[in-house]
């Protein structure tokens, strides 16, 4: 089993890893530029995000009297089932060796695994706030995870595979043509995407001190470097929802081999992070933050969409 | 071998007799049953590959005999039955101390264990009715431990009227099978050919005999009232192994006694499913009592088993995808396995909360991880491996069932195309509620600030329970991080119900399962856990090297206003609240009212909500008063004069013999 091709796949990986770990911060800060420059506002530098994770993990932890272990012990777990989703996406090459360890539903599960964490840590401390935030990202999530799944099926049926990386070569095959599911199944990916990571109209990620917040209020109590670690975790979801978006639907430079193929993946992975980014900010300044309940009409559109891209597939096929 | 396993039941048969005259709590027999279980347990393991074996003991009909028979199904539902058995006994050991009155369980347990056993190794009808019956009345007199009060009467009753139903639905099943002329043996009935409208008509009669017993919306309504009313032991052996054997019965009949039903069948079995899991979890999401959640998961459960099965029948149906119909029922025992893991495991930790708080209302909890860490961490395991999360054994099975969803689209007809995809949507929909029940019920229950002073003042369960839990806890994880080697082991079920297996996985590194291809899809359980490690691992090892090391405890910060007094946390009932306001409308009928003070008035606000449930009115409440009509109506023949009833005994003689002639 193991020769060139597989130790250049553990190379890939790790280079993946370092790479997606790294730039998370990056891609927050580049999306708080855009926002401010579009509402007139100087902003701050990009990398204002790593530098407030270096800020709190200089800092102490001031941990409630009645914090568990489970409190403690979550920040690292979240940070982990994150990453550990991050390494099985295939991003700027198809060739790396965690691909075939799970396909885009075991994503979906991993970062539900984070949310339960999440949510549990949110209660942990009993505090209003908490149960707040922790309720309210439940009921989005149980919403946005049928939707993400229903993605998954018309993907599944239209290159018969859940395998991302599959689906990514079946996108780059020439035989693809114009498919109304597919636009659909992206629309609706865009929706779960934001609902995911807690963005306007779902959530705003700047506001403190708001009774319509959802995910600050779950991690209001932390602090220090458990606080590093919920902050990371939650950038390096955001790029992770990217990815899959362009690795779906956007797989151009992802089949290259090589070291020509690595540096044109890598390189075309940074433009289409960055121009996502850019195309986020631009979103989130144009459309108000929506009220907490009619969230779920938005979410329910997008897992209306989801179904309705599956049964279209066979329509479409058979025109 | 068989013989073994009977003996194994004679000695759990003697142990009801002795439980009717042993004084105490039971320790020793509590402990012998397990011990017997636990034994069986392997025997049942080692039968599964082996070749089926029967055995006919000169009891019961005397022209029928007692047919017994060992296949890889019944191997494996015995198997089943036995790990719930031997767990919720040694569970029994530490919990029983509590029991207030041990003369009404002591009897029973083993009477339903050994119940429980002879259903899945009985091979004729008779004996499969009377110990499904004996099940049943064991179960039943279980329920009413707690006879004073007013909740387990009603679900006792339930219970009973619902059992009947199913008991009934079997008979006029086995009745239709068996024909006009046919043996009442399993093994007649196999080579019986029945009409193709018979042969559907007893297909949806077991439907209902059998989604009866599991819960099966809408036949669940005894469920939730019944399962939590028992003692915590016989809750877990219920809702964790009673249901499988419904199950089992389901299989039995429609997949070896049946020839190959419709697709249409299965489809409406899929369906049945769907709406199942998606009701059950939602119901369960409303209740704040610990137990009758958990039994209201029970519902979701079997719901998500019955998609499988319903797929594998519509594959089977469909011919030529055995391999589909393979997958699909592979998923669908996998989940049977989890569910009595996890589901057995809950239960005692639900028990054990019961126990340390003296109350099964999760209002009432809260902070319990501080008092009894090992019964939260085990709970917590629990939690996460009922919610499909990954790396634990949960996550296998639903993502098995989704796996044979995705096949669903690839047949030919248009029926299964639509559906199919729509029962993937509701399980995805009842797999992310149940994350969010899950959230609620260990939350509000284990985290947070005790709600009340025996909250505050629980105290760690004791040893025997704690192990029960610890062993069914390693085994969701092992379960979760060596799927194929279970996947393996259902090859020979899977073989002698559809003549093919899901592709063995045991050439696949590590842990890894390739149910069709890998281009399509795989999962490895043990590398996706030793990733989770390794990242962990390296997460702290980071935070130890960049980040300062001091931890300072201080009040809860909230917002800087913190509220000294636990009534401000969050209940369950608030939990709930909003996926109530975004799903109760529809589906509960849900309403709340709002009476908020006049302004600058310091009265409290009021909130008044009510949930309907509409299964019950619409299928319950015509059906009780019809009954009671009728009850009404013939209540006037108790008081006749003798002729009267001499005149009615003539009448129903000739009407008898009369019948009798036209058959001829």
């Amino acid at each position: 089993m193991i020769g060139p091709s597989m130790i250049g796949s553990v190379a890939i990986e790790a280079v993946q890893m370092g790479f997606v770990l790294l730039a998370a911060p990056g891609l927050v800060g580049i999306v708080r530029a855009v926002k401010a420059r579009l509402l007139r506002r100087e902003g701050p530098p990009l990398i204002q995000p790593y530098r407030q994770l270096a800020r709190l993990l200089g800092k102490e932890v001031v941990l409630a009297h009645n914090a568990s272990w489970l409190f403690r012990t979550a920040p690292y777990l979240i940070l982990a089932l994150t990453w550990a989703a991050a390494s099985v996406v295939p991003t700027f090459s198809t060739h790396i060796i965690f691909a075939r360890l799970g396909d885009l539903i075991v994503i979906t599960a991993l970062l539900g695994a984070a949310r339960f964490l999440l949510a549990l840590a949110g209660l942990d401390i009993g505090t209003s706030f908490g149960g707040i935030g922790a309720s309210r990202e439940v009921m989005f999530a149980s919403l946005a995870e049928p939707a993400m799944l229903m993605i998954v099926v018309t993907l599944a049926i239209a290159a018969g595979s859940t395998q991302l990386s599959s689906i990514a070569a079946f996108m780059l095959s020439p035989a693809l043509g114009l498919r109304i599911s597919l636009a659909f199944a992206l629309i609706a990916l865009g929706i779960v995407a934001l609902a995911e990571n807690g963005r306007i109209p779902f959530d705003n990620p700047a506001t403190h001190l708001e009774l319509t917040m959802v995910h600050e209020a779950m991690v209001l109590e932390y602090s220090g470097r458990h606080l590093a670690m919920i902050e990371l975790a939650a950038a390096l979801k955001l790029l992770l929802m990217i990815s899959i978006i362009v690795c779906i639907f956007f797989p151009f430079g992802l089949g290259g081999m090589g070291a020509a193929g690595f540096l044109t993946g890598l390189a075309s992975y940074a433009a289409k992070l960055g121009i996502a980014a850019v195309l986020l900010g631009i979103f989130e300044v144009s459309i108000a933050k929506m009220r907490i309940f009619r969230v779920p009409e938005l979410l329910g559109a997008g897992l209306m969409l989801g179904l309705l891209a599956t049964l279209l597939l066979y329509v479409s096929r058979s025109l | 071998m068989i013989l073994v396993l009977l003996a194994g039941t004679a000695v759990l048969l003697a142990l009801a007799l002795a439980g009717a005259v042993v004084k105490g709590q039971g320790r020793s027999l509590y402990a012998i049953a397990s011990f017997v279980a636990f034994l069986s347990a392997i025997l049942a393991l080692v039968s599964l590959p082996a070749r089926p074996e029967t055995l006919v003991l000169p009891l019961g009909l005397p022209w029928l005999g007692w047919h017994f028979r060992l296949d890889p199904l019944s191997a494996f539902f015995l198997l089943v039955v036995d790990l719930g058995a031997a767990s919720s006994s040694l569970f029994a050991i530490g919990y029983g101390r509590h029991e207030a009155e041990p003369g009404r369980v002591l009897p029973f347990f083993p009477l339903f264990l050994a119940a429980l056993q002879l259903v899945v190794l009985a091979a004729d009808a008779f004996s499969f009715l009377f110990s499904w019956e004996l099940m049943s009345l064991a179960s039943w007199a279980l329920v009413l431990v707690q006879h004073r009060d007013r909740e387990s009467i009603r679900a006792g009753y339930v219970y009973l009227v619902m059992a009947l139903l199913s008991g009934l639905a079997l008979l006029l099943c086995f009745g239709l099978l068996a024909g006009a002329s046919g043996s009442y043996a399993f093994s007649a009935m196999r080579l019986a050919h029945p009409a193709p409208g018979l042969a559907v008509l007893a297909l949806l009669l077991a439907l209902i005999g059998t989604g009866a017993k599991a819960g099966l919306v809408p036949l669940h309504a005894w469920l939730p009232l019944a399962h939590p009313a028992a003692p915590s032991q016989v809750s877990a052996l219920m809702s964790g192994v009673m249901t499988k054997v419904a199950v089992y019965a389901f299989l039995r009949i429609a997949f070896t006694l049946l020839p190959i039903p419709p697709a249409w069948a299965g489809l409406l079995v899929t369906a049945l499913g769907g709406i199942t899991a998606v009701l059950g979890v939602l119901y369960a999401l409303m209740q704040h009592d610990l137990k009758r959640l958990l039994a209201y998961h029970t519902v979701e459960n079997i719901g998500i088993i019955f998609i499988g099965i319903g797929l594998a029948m519509v594959f089977r149906a469909a011919g030529g995808e055995e391999a589909a119909a393979a997958l699909a029922l592979t998923a669908a025992l996998f989940h049977v396995l989890n569910h009595s893991l996890f589901k057995s495991l809950l239960f005692f930790g639900a028990g054990a909360v019961d126990r340390a708080t003296g109350t099964r209302d999760m209002e009432r909890g809260g902070g319990l991880i501080h008092r009894m860490p090992q019964t939260a961490f085990f709970f917590l395991i629990g939690c996460a491996a009922i919610s499909a999360l990954p790396p634990l054994n949960g996550f296998v099975s639903e993502w098995l069932t989704f796996q044979a969803i995705l096949l669903g689209p690839g047949l030919p007809a248009w029926g299964p195309k639509i559906i199919i995809p729509v029962a993937g949507a509701l399980l995805a929909l009842a797999a992310s509620l149940a994350a969010a029940c899950f959230v609620k019920a260990f939350g509000i229950t284990f985290l947070g600030r005790p709600r009340s002073r025996e909250a505050a003042e629980a105290a760690e369960t004791d040893r025997f329970s704690l192990s029960a839990m610890g062993i069914l806890a390693v085994l969701c994880f092992l379960a979760g991080i060596f799927p194929a080697a279970v996947i393996n082991a259902f090859a020979p079920v899977s073989r002698a119900l559809l003549g093919a297996a899901m592709p063995g996985q045991s050439h696949l590194p590590w842990g890894t399962i390739i149910p069709v291809a890998a281009a399509r899809s795989s999962y490895d359980g043990s590398a996706i856990f030793l990733l989770i490690l390794a990242v962990t691992v390296l997460a702290v090892a980071g935070a130890r090297r960049l980040a300062a090391h001091a931890v300072r405890r201080a009040p809860a910060w909230d917002c800087g206003f913190p509220d000294p007094r636990p009534v401000t946390q969050y209940t369950a009932t608030s939990f709930a609240e909003p996926i109530r306001r975004v799903f109760g409308p529809i589906i509960f009928g849900a309403a709340s009212i709002v009476r908020m003070p006049p302004p600058g008035a310091t009265a409290p606000a009021e909130i008044e909500t009510a949930l309907h449930d509409r299964l019950w009115e619409i299928f319950y409440d015509p059906v009780a008063a019809a009954v009671a009509r009728l009850a009404d109506a013939a209540n006037h023949l108790q008081f006749l004069t003798i002729r009267r009833y001499l005149f009615f005994v003539f009448a129903a003689l000739v009407m008898l013999l009369f019948a009798l002639a036209l058959q001829r």
